[in-house]
Protein backbone atom coordinates (compact mmCIF):
# COMPACT_ATOMS: atom_id res chain seq x y z
CA UNK A 1 0.00 0.00 0.00
CA UNK A 2 2.78 2.37 0.96
CA UNK A 3 4.49 1.77 -2.37
CA UNK A 4 1.34 2.85 -4.21
CA UNK A 5 0.95 5.95 -2.05
CA UNK A 6 4.51 7.01 -2.76
CA UNK A 7 4.02 6.28 -6.48
CA UNK A 8 0.95 8.52 -6.41
CA UNK A 9 2.79 11.40 -4.71
CA UNK A 10 5.71 10.95 -7.08
CA UNK A 11 3.48 11.02 -10.17
CA UNK A 12 1.32 13.92 -8.98
CA UNK A 13 3.88 16.27 -7.44
CA UNK A 14 7.55 15.34 -7.79
CA UNK A 15 7.42 14.30 -11.44
CA UNK A 16 4.50 16.51 -12.39
CA UNK A 17 3.89 15.95 -16.11
CA UNK A 18 3.39 19.62 -16.85
CA UNK A 19 5.98 21.24 -14.61
CA UNK A 20 8.83 18.72 -14.65
CA UNK A 21 8.42 17.12 -18.08
CA UNK A 22 6.82 19.99 -20.02
CA UNK A 23 4.02 17.73 -21.27
CA UNK A 24 0.71 19.09 -22.48
CA UNK A 25 2.17 22.60 -22.53
CA UNK A 26 0.13 23.82 -25.52
CA UNK A 27 -3.23 23.16 -23.88
CA UNK A 28 -1.74 24.04 -20.48
CA UNK A 29 -1.02 27.60 -21.62
CA UNK A 30 -4.02 28.01 -23.91
CA UNK A 31 -6.73 26.85 -21.50
CA UNK A 32 -5.43 28.40 -18.27
CA UNK A 33 -7.06 31.80 -18.62
CA UNK A 34 -10.18 30.99 -16.56
CA UNK A 35 -10.51 28.74 -13.52
CA UNK A 36 -13.86 27.22 -14.58
CA UNK A 37 -12.65 25.94 -17.94
CA UNK A 38 -9.43 24.79 -16.30
CA UNK A 39 -11.39 22.64 -13.83
CA UNK A 40 -13.40 21.11 -16.70
CA UNK A 41 -10.32 20.24 -18.72
CA UNK A 42 -8.48 19.00 -15.63
CA UNK A 43 -11.29 16.56 -14.81
CA UNK A 44 -11.43 15.33 -18.41
CA UNK A 45 -7.68 14.70 -18.41
CA UNK A 46 -7.84 12.74 -15.14
CA UNK A 47 -10.66 10.54 -16.48
CA UNK A 48 -8.93 9.82 -19.79
CA UNK A 49 -5.55 9.25 -18.12
CA UNK A 50 -7.05 6.76 -15.62
CA UNK A 51 -8.56 4.74 -18.47
CA UNK A 52 -5.82 4.94 -21.14
CA UNK A 53 -2.77 4.09 -19.06
CA UNK A 54 -4.08 0.69 -17.83
CA UNK A 55 -5.65 -0.14 -21.22
CA UNK A 56 -2.40 0.61 -23.02
CA UNK A 57 -0.61 -1.41 -20.37
CA UNK A 58 -2.76 -4.45 -21.22
CA UNK A 59 -2.22 -3.92 -24.94
CA UNK A 60 1.53 -3.66 -24.43
CA UNK A 61 1.69 -6.74 -22.20
CA UNK A 62 -0.52 -9.06 -24.21
CA UNK A 63 0.01 -7.91 -27.80
CA UNK A 64 3.11 -5.84 -28.40
CA UNK A 65 5.95 -6.65 -26.00
CA UNK A 66 8.73 -9.01 -26.97
CA UNK A 67 7.28 -12.55 -26.71
CA UNK A 68 3.88 -11.24 -25.61
CA UNK A 69 2.05 -13.21 -28.26
CA UNK A 70 3.13 -16.49 -26.67
CA UNK A 71 -0.50 -17.12 -25.66
CA UNK A 72 -1.39 -17.19 -29.36
CA UNK A 73 1.38 -19.66 -30.15
CA UNK A 74 3.79 -17.02 -31.53
CA UNK A 75 6.53 -16.71 -28.88
CA UNK A 76 9.14 -15.22 -31.25
CA UNK A 77 7.13 -12.24 -32.45
CA UNK A 78 8.17 -8.76 -31.24
CA UNK A 79 5.67 -6.10 -32.26
CA UNK A 80 6.95 -3.37 -29.93
CA UNK A 81 7.80 -1.14 -32.92
CA UNK A 82 4.04 -0.80 -33.50
CA UNK A 83 3.67 0.73 -30.02
CA UNK A 84 3.29 4.39 -30.97
CA UNK A 85 0.59 3.80 -33.58
CA UNK A 86 -1.38 1.49 -31.27
CA UNK A 87 -1.22 3.81 -28.26
CA UNK A 88 -2.39 6.86 -30.18
CA UNK A 89 -5.13 4.76 -31.78
CA UNK A 90 -6.30 3.56 -28.36
CA UNK A 91 -6.27 7.11 -27.00
CA UNK A 92 -8.22 8.51 -29.97
CA UNK A 93 -10.76 5.68 -29.79
CA UNK A 94 -11.22 5.97 -26.01
CA UNK A 95 -11.70 9.72 -26.22
CA UNK A 96 -14.33 9.17 -28.92
CA UNK A 97 -16.12 6.49 -26.87
CA UNK A 98 -16.05 8.62 -23.72
CA UNK A 99 -17.45 11.53 -25.71
CA UNK A 100 -20.36 9.43 -27.01
CA UNK A 101 -21.06 7.86 -23.59
CA UNK A 102 -21.10 11.23 -21.86
CA UNK A 103 -23.33 12.69 -24.58
CA UNK A 104 -25.81 9.83 -24.10
CA UNK A 105 -25.85 9.46 -20.31
CA UNK A 106 -24.46 12.65 -18.72
CA UNK A 107 -25.24 15.43 -21.22
CA UNK A 108 -24.62 18.08 -18.54
CA UNK A 109 -20.98 17.08 -18.08
CA UNK A 110 -20.63 16.63 -21.84
CA UNK A 111 -21.72 20.22 -22.45
CA UNK A 112 -19.44 21.49 -19.69
CA UNK A 113 -16.38 19.81 -21.19
CA UNK A 114 -17.32 20.97 -24.69
CA UNK A 115 -14.46 21.20 -27.14
CA UNK A 116 -11.86 20.02 -24.61
CA UNK A 117 -12.71 16.34 -25.00
CA UNK A 118 -11.58 15.92 -28.62
CA UNK A 119 -8.55 18.13 -27.90
CA UNK A 120 -7.34 15.62 -25.32
CA UNK A 121 -6.41 13.18 -28.09
CA UNK A 122 -3.50 15.41 -29.05
CA UNK A 123 -2.53 16.26 -25.48
CA UNK A 124 1.06 15.12 -24.99
CA UNK A 125 0.42 14.46 -21.29
CA UNK A 126 -1.84 11.52 -22.16
CA UNK A 127 0.53 9.87 -24.62
CA UNK A 128 3.45 10.78 -22.33
CA UNK A 129 1.80 8.98 -19.41
CA UNK A 130 1.46 5.83 -21.50
CA UNK A 131 5.05 6.02 -22.78
CA UNK A 132 6.43 6.51 -19.25
CA UNK A 133 4.37 3.52 -18.09
CA UNK A 134 5.94 1.37 -20.80
CA UNK A 135 9.46 2.69 -20.22
CA UNK A 136 9.32 2.19 -16.43
CA UNK A 137 7.65 -1.24 -16.75
CA UNK A 138 4.79 -0.65 -14.32
CA UNK A 139 2.45 -3.58 -13.63
CA UNK A 140 -1.34 -3.26 -13.84
CA UNK A 141 -2.15 -1.84 -10.35
CA UNK A 142 0.88 0.46 -10.60
CA UNK A 143 -0.28 1.77 -13.96
CA UNK A 144 -3.73 2.53 -12.53
CA UNK A 145 -2.14 4.49 -9.66
CA UNK A 146 0.25 6.20 -12.06
CA UNK A 147 -2.69 7.16 -14.30
CA UNK A 148 -4.60 8.73 -11.39
CA UNK A 149 -1.52 10.46 -10.00
CA UNK A 150 -0.18 11.93 -13.21
CA UNK A 151 -3.64 13.06 -14.32
CA UNK A 152 -4.33 14.67 -10.95
CA UNK A 153 -0.93 16.38 -10.92
CA UNK A 154 -1.52 17.87 -14.36
CA UNK A 155 -5.00 19.06 -13.33
CA UNK A 156 -3.70 20.64 -10.10
CA UNK A 157 -0.99 22.52 -11.98
CA UNK A 158 -3.49 23.71 -14.61
CA UNK A 159 -6.06 24.95 -12.08
CA UNK A 160 -3.39 26.69 -9.98
CA UNK A 161 -2.00 28.46 -13.06
CA UNK A 162 -5.51 29.52 -14.10
CA UNK A 163 -6.07 30.99 -10.64
CA UNK A 164 -2.86 32.99 -10.84
CA UNK A 165 -3.56 34.21 -14.37
CA UNK A 166 -7.05 35.38 -13.44
CA UNK A 167 -5.53 37.70 -10.85
CA UNK A 168 -2.70 38.66 -13.14
CA UNK A 169 -5.07 40.35 -15.58
CA UNK A 170 -5.16 43.37 -13.28
CA UNK A 171 -1.42 43.85 -13.01
CA UNK A 172 0.77 46.12 -15.07
CA UNK A 173 3.00 43.83 -17.14
CA UNK A 174 5.65 45.21 -19.55
CA UNK A 175 4.38 45.26 -23.15
CA UNK A 176 6.60 42.55 -24.62
CA UNK A 177 6.00 40.24 -21.69
CA UNK A 178 2.21 40.54 -21.88
CA UNK A 179 0.30 37.26 -22.23
CA UNK A 180 2.46 34.32 -23.23
CA UNK A 181 5.76 35.69 -21.86
CA UNK A 182 4.57 36.30 -18.31
CA UNK A 183 2.72 32.97 -18.36
CA UNK A 184 6.02 31.20 -18.99
CA UNK A 185 7.74 33.04 -16.13
CA UNK A 186 4.89 32.07 -13.78
CA UNK A 187 5.02 28.45 -14.87
CA UNK A 188 8.76 28.55 -14.17
CA UNK A 189 8.13 29.81 -10.64
CA UNK A 190 5.44 27.15 -10.10
CA UNK A 191 7.85 24.53 -11.36
CA UNK A 192 10.43 25.77 -8.84
CA UNK A 193 7.95 25.46 -5.99
CA UNK A 194 6.83 21.99 -7.08
CA UNK A 195 10.47 20.90 -6.90
CA UNK A 196 10.15 21.42 -3.16
CA UNK A 197 8.03 18.27 -3.05
CA UNK A 198 10.98 16.13 -4.06
CA UNK A 199 11.88 15.48 -0.42
CA UNK A 200 8.62 13.63 0.33
CA UNK B 1 10.24 31.03 -56.10
CA UNK B 2 9.77 34.03 -53.85
CA UNK B 3 6.58 32.46 -52.48
CA UNK B 4 8.51 29.37 -51.46
CA UNK B 5 11.06 31.64 -49.78
CA UNK B 6 8.37 33.41 -47.76
CA UNK B 7 6.89 30.08 -46.70
CA UNK B 8 10.34 28.95 -45.57
CA UNK B 9 11.55 32.16 -43.88
CA UNK B 10 8.32 33.44 -42.33
CA UNK B 11 8.06 30.83 -39.51
CA UNK B 12 11.62 31.56 -38.33
CA UNK B 13 10.92 34.80 -36.42
CA UNK B 14 7.84 36.65 -37.70
CA UNK B 15 5.47 33.72 -37.36
CA UNK B 16 7.45 31.44 -35.10
CA UNK B 17 5.37 28.40 -34.12
CA UNK B 18 6.73 28.32 -30.55
CA UNK B 19 6.92 31.93 -29.42
CA UNK B 20 3.95 33.35 -31.35
CA UNK B 21 1.52 30.50 -31.93
CA UNK B 22 2.25 28.69 -28.66
CA UNK B 23 2.56 25.34 -30.44
CA UNK B 24 4.78 22.35 -29.94
CA UNK B 25 6.52 23.34 -26.75
CA UNK B 26 5.26 20.19 -25.08
CA UNK B 27 7.38 17.36 -26.25
CA UNK B 28 10.63 19.21 -26.43
CA UNK B 29 11.85 21.33 -23.56
CA UNK B 30 12.80 18.34 -21.44
CA UNK B 31 15.55 17.45 -23.92
CA UNK B 32 17.21 20.87 -23.77
CA UNK B 33 19.50 20.21 -20.80
CA UNK B 34 22.33 19.64 -23.27
CA UNK B 35 22.87 20.52 -26.90
CA UNK B 36 23.39 17.13 -28.56
CA UNK B 37 19.99 15.56 -27.76
CA UNK B 38 18.35 18.88 -28.59
CA UNK B 39 20.00 18.88 -32.04
CA UNK B 40 18.86 15.32 -32.70
CA UNK B 41 15.35 16.23 -31.57
CA UNK B 42 15.36 19.18 -34.02
CA UNK B 43 16.44 16.96 -36.90
CA UNK B 44 13.79 14.38 -35.97
CA UNK B 45 10.99 16.93 -35.68
CA UNK B 46 11.93 18.88 -38.81
CA UNK B 47 12.08 15.75 -40.96
CA UNK B 48 8.77 14.47 -39.59
CA UNK B 49 7.10 17.86 -40.13
CA UNK B 50 8.38 18.17 -43.71
CA UNK B 51 7.61 14.58 -44.73
CA UNK B 52 4.21 14.57 -43.02
CA UNK B 53 3.34 17.80 -44.84
CA UNK B 54 4.32 16.28 -48.18
CA UNK B 55 2.52 12.97 -47.55
CA UNK B 56 -0.69 14.55 -46.30
CA UNK B 57 -0.69 17.06 -49.14
CA UNK B 58 -0.25 14.24 -51.68
CA UNK B 59 -3.26 12.43 -50.20
CA UNK B 60 -5.37 15.53 -49.55
CA UNK B 61 -8.00 14.84 -52.24
CA UNK B 62 -8.51 11.27 -51.03
CA UNK B 63 -8.79 11.85 -47.26
CA UNK B 64 -12.48 11.93 -46.22
CA UNK B 65 -13.02 15.14 -44.31
CA UNK B 66 -14.71 13.72 -41.20
CA UNK B 67 -11.98 11.21 -40.34
CA UNK B 68 -9.05 13.40 -41.40
CA UNK B 69 -7.56 13.75 -37.90
CA UNK B 70 -7.22 9.99 -37.50
CA UNK B 71 -5.65 9.69 -40.96
CA UNK B 72 -3.20 12.51 -40.10
CA UNK B 73 -2.34 10.85 -36.81
CA UNK B 74 -1.66 7.52 -38.51
CA UNK B 75 0.59 9.09 -41.16
CA UNK B 76 2.49 11.10 -38.54
CA UNK B 77 2.78 8.13 -36.17
CA UNK B 78 4.21 5.96 -38.97
CA UNK B 79 6.81 8.62 -39.79
CA UNK B 80 7.72 8.97 -36.11
CA UNK B 81 8.16 5.20 -35.79
CA UNK B 82 10.51 5.38 -38.79
CA UNK B 83 12.57 8.17 -37.19
CA UNK B 84 12.56 6.37 -33.83
CA UNK B 85 13.89 3.16 -35.38
CA UNK B 86 16.57 5.08 -37.32
CA UNK B 87 17.72 6.84 -34.15
CA UNK B 88 17.85 3.56 -32.24
CA UNK B 89 19.92 2.03 -35.03
CA UNK B 90 22.44 4.85 -35.59
CA UNK B 91 22.49 6.97 -32.41
CA UNK B 92 21.57 4.55 -29.66
CA UNK B 93 23.14 6.42 -26.72
CA UNK B 94 21.43 9.73 -27.53
CA UNK B 95 18.15 8.00 -28.32
CA UNK B 96 18.22 6.60 -24.77
CA UNK B 97 18.59 10.18 -23.48
CA UNK B 98 15.64 11.32 -25.59
CA UNK B 99 13.60 8.46 -24.04
CA UNK B 100 9.89 9.00 -24.60
CA UNK B 101 10.21 12.39 -26.24
CA UNK B 102 10.77 11.13 -29.79
CA UNK B 103 7.47 9.26 -29.54
CA UNK B 104 5.83 12.45 -28.34
CA UNK B 105 6.53 14.12 -31.71
CA UNK B 106 3.22 12.44 -32.71
CA UNK B 107 1.28 14.77 -30.46
CA UNK B 108 3.43 17.77 -31.28
CA UNK B 109 0.96 20.45 -32.23
CA UNK B 110 3.28 21.93 -34.88
CA UNK B 111 3.14 18.83 -37.06
CA UNK B 112 -0.61 18.34 -36.77
CA UNK B 113 -1.32 22.08 -36.93
CA UNK B 114 0.60 22.53 -40.19
CA UNK B 115 -1.08 19.43 -41.64
CA UNK B 116 -4.48 20.94 -40.86
CA UNK B 117 -3.74 24.53 -41.77
CA UNK B 118 -1.39 24.21 -44.72
CA UNK B 119 -0.92 20.73 -46.20
CA UNK B 120 -4.66 20.13 -46.70
CA UNK B 121 -4.87 23.19 -48.96
CA UNK B 122 -1.53 23.35 -50.80
CA UNK B 123 0.65 21.34 -53.18
CA UNK B 124 3.20 18.72 -52.23
CA UNK B 125 6.37 20.80 -52.70
CA UNK B 126 5.00 23.85 -50.86
CA UNK B 127 3.77 21.68 -47.99
CA UNK B 128 7.21 20.12 -47.73
CA UNK B 129 8.83 23.57 -47.58
CA UNK B 130 6.25 24.76 -45.05
CA UNK B 131 6.98 21.77 -42.82
CA UNK B 132 10.69 22.45 -43.18
CA UNK B 133 10.26 26.12 -42.27
CA UNK B 134 8.16 25.44 -39.20
CA UNK B 135 10.53 22.69 -38.11
CA UNK B 136 13.40 25.16 -38.40
CA UNK B 137 11.48 27.83 -36.48
CA UNK B 138 11.04 25.33 -33.68
CA UNK B 139 14.69 24.29 -33.95
CA UNK B 140 15.94 27.87 -33.51
CA UNK B 141 14.15 28.17 -30.16
CA UNK B 142 15.17 24.70 -29.03
CA UNK B 143 18.83 25.20 -29.94
CA UNK B 144 18.92 28.64 -28.28
CA UNK B 145 17.49 27.22 -25.04
CA UNK B 146 19.76 24.15 -25.12
CA UNK B 147 22.89 26.25 -25.79
CA UNK B 148 22.15 28.56 -22.86
CA UNK B 149 21.31 25.68 -20.51
CA UNK B 150 24.33 23.54 -21.34
CA UNK B 151 26.76 26.48 -21.41
CA UNK B 152 25.72 27.98 -18.07
CA UNK B 153 24.63 24.75 -16.42
CA UNK B 154 27.65 22.60 -17.15
CA UNK B 155 30.16 24.98 -18.78
CA UNK B 156 30.32 22.79 -21.90
CA UNK B 157 28.95 22.78 -25.45
CA UNK B 158 28.26 19.44 -27.16
CA UNK B 159 30.29 17.92 -24.32
CA UNK B 160 33.42 20.02 -24.99
CA UNK B 161 34.45 22.32 -22.12
CA UNK B 162 34.02 26.03 -22.92
CA UNK B 163 34.11 27.57 -19.46
CA UNK B 164 36.71 26.09 -17.08
CA UNK B 165 34.72 24.76 -14.12
CA UNK B 166 35.72 25.81 -10.60
CA UNK B 167 35.57 22.17 -9.51
CA UNK B 168 38.42 21.37 -11.92
CA UNK B 169 40.52 24.44 -11.16
CA UNK B 170 38.90 26.97 -13.52
CA UNK B 171 36.97 30.16 -12.85
CA UNK B 172 33.37 29.24 -13.65
CA UNK B 173 30.99 28.09 -10.92
CA UNK B 174 28.34 25.96 -12.67
CA UNK B 175 24.76 27.17 -12.23
CA UNK B 176 22.81 24.08 -11.18
CA UNK B 177 19.43 25.73 -11.70
CA UNK B 178 20.10 25.75 -15.46
CA UNK B 179 19.94 21.96 -15.52
CA UNK B 180 16.58 21.87 -13.72
CA UNK B 181 13.18 22.21 -15.46
CA UNK B 182 12.25 25.74 -14.24
CA UNK B 183 15.14 27.38 -16.10
CA UNK B 184 13.68 26.28 -19.46
CA UNK B 185 10.46 28.14 -18.67
CA UNK B 186 12.36 31.26 -17.64
CA UNK B 187 14.55 31.21 -20.75
CA UNK B 188 11.57 30.79 -23.09
CA UNK B 189 9.69 33.56 -21.27
CA UNK B 190 12.64 35.92 -21.62
CA UNK B 191 13.17 34.92 -25.29
CA UNK B 192 9.54 35.80 -26.00
CA UNK B 193 10.04 39.13 -24.26
CA UNK B 194 13.10 39.78 -26.39
CA UNK B 195 11.44 38.85 -29.67
CA UNK B 196 8.34 40.90 -28.90
CA UNK B 197 10.36 43.95 -27.97
CA UNK B 198 12.15 43.63 -31.32
CA UNK B 199 8.97 42.88 -33.36
CA UNK B 200 6.38 45.17 -31.77
CA UNK B 201 3.45 43.82 -33.81
CA UNK B 202 3.58 40.52 -31.90
CA UNK B 203 2.72 42.15 -28.56
CA UNK B 204 -0.56 40.87 -27.08
CA UNK B 205 -3.27 43.28 -26.02
CA UNK B 206 -3.81 43.31 -22.24
CA UNK B 207 -7.22 41.89 -21.29
CA UNK B 208 -7.85 44.55 -18.72
CA UNK B 209 -6.95 48.16 -19.35
CA UNK B 210 -5.51 49.85 -16.27
CA UNK B 211 -7.14 53.25 -15.97
CA UNK B 212 -4.67 55.85 -14.82
CA UNK B 213 -6.12 58.51 -12.59
CA UNK B 214 -4.30 61.77 -12.16
CA UNK B 215 -4.10 62.92 -8.57
CA UNK B 216 -6.14 66.05 -9.31
CA UNK B 217 -9.08 63.94 -10.58
CA UNK B 218 -9.49 62.20 -7.23
CA UNK B 219 -11.10 65.12 -5.55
Amino acid sequence: MEAYASLFVQAAFVENLALAFFLGMCTFLAVSKRVETAIGLGLAVIVIQVITVPVNHLIFRFLLADGALAWAGLPDVDLSFLGLVSYIGVIAALVQILEMTLDRFVPKLYNALGIFLPLITVNCAILGGTLFMVERQYNLPESVVYGVGSGAGWAIALIALAGIREKLKYSDVPDGLQGLGIAFIIVGLMSLSFMGFSGI
Amino acid sequence: MSEARTVLIDPLVDNNPVTLQMLGICSALAVTTSLLPALLMCVALTSVAALAGAAISALRHRIPNNIRIIVHMTIIASLVILVDQLLKAYAFETSKQLSVFVGLIITNCIVLGRAEAFAMKNGVVMSFIDGLGNGLGYSIILIAVATLRELFGAGTLLGYPVFELASSGGWYEANGLMLLPPSAFFIIGLLIWGIRTWRKQQVEKPEYQIHEVHRTEVF
